[in-house]
């Protein structure tokens, strides 16, 4: 896989099947799927919890702006994927094409999915933090090993932005 | 949002825009001689006068660091030395004080470092 700035936009190319099926799953892997720890994660209280007046405004009207928020980058996320839908031969390698003006979108939907997979799964810090482990033998592992390439991604487009 | 908790009998601010209502009726009656230069008394709303509020984030072990000190120069317009600095405070000790003040602006900052899915709370400074 290969990653550069192009002119308007961030181009990976040399996309295998593999890493381009985990980019296809960016949307659905943000969906909390009603898991209690992913939802109370992407929508955390904005109190220690001694303001139980103020945690249930923001319940009934930030959270439905945040939600909108979240949604609005998912969405544009998976309309750039489709790209990756070609009808080119299914284990040809890709090239991803994201619009520069795309990229806090991405960054958003990459953070969503990795928090959500890291509630989900109840990831460890020591486990976050364990870059090198390999190899992907259980489904667990695949989890992982999501959370960090998409980290691998948003880190991309950090510097890009900054740039 | 919301507002400060309310006080009878009115608050510094009231009473100075009364004060000044009055001075220029006076004024457009005619009874006004002398032009003496007004003093700009500094005065401060309920919401200045509420305790000051925390926005505190927390530490995250998913967050990128280099994404959490984007998100406080974006946030708060911290320049990089300073973004990064709340940034290790949060990571090495859990958690970071990132600006106090009045309280509804405290949950705006809240809410925009929840649209970016990092931990942050509101709490009142005792």
């Amino acid at each position: 896989m290969e990653i550069r700035r192009r002119n308007h936009h961030i181009e990976i190319s040399e996309l295998d099947p593999f890493l381009a099926e985990l980019l296809r799953q960016i949307p659905a892997s943000a969906n909390p799927d009603g898991v209690q720890a992913a939802e109370q994660r992407l929508f955390s209280a904005p109190s220690n919890g001694k303001q139980t007046e103020l945690c249930a405004e923001w319940r009934m009207y930030v959270e439905p702006e945040l939600r909108r928020l979240f949604q609005t980058a998912t969405e544009t996320v998976a309309a750039d994927l489709q790209q990756l839908n070609g009808n080119e031969k299914s284990f040809a390698n890709r090239t991803l094409r994201i619009p520069s003006k795309h990229a806090d979108a991405w960054l958003s939907a990459l953070n969503q999915a990795r928090l959500v997979i890291a509630a989900k799964n109840n990831f460890t810090e020591n486990e976050l933090n364990d870059h090198f482990r390999s190899p992907i033998g259980s489904r667990r592992d695949l989890s992982l090993f999501q959370v960090n390439f998409y980290g691998f991604l948003q880190e991309f487009i950090l510097r890009e932005l900054e740039s | 949002m919301s507002c400060g908790p309310r006080r009878d009998g009115g608050c510094p601010a009231q009473i100075k825009d009364i004060e000044e209502m009055t001075h220029v009726s006076n004024e457009k009656a005619g009874t006004m001689t002398t032009a003496e230069p007004t003093v700009e008394q500094e005065t401060r709303s309920e919401d200045e006068l509420d305790v000051p509020w925390q926005v505190v984030v927390h530490n995250d072990p998913v967050n990128l660091m280099s994404y959490v000190t984007m998100v406080f120069q974006r946030v708060f317009g911290y320049p990089r030395e300073k973004a990064e600095r709340h940034m290790l405070e949060v990571h090495q000790k859990g958690r970071s004080i990132l600006w106090s003040g009045m309280r509804e602006r405290a949950e705006l900052y809240v809410q925009q470092l929840h649209g970016y899915l990092l931990l942050a709370t509101l709490e009142k400074t005792c």
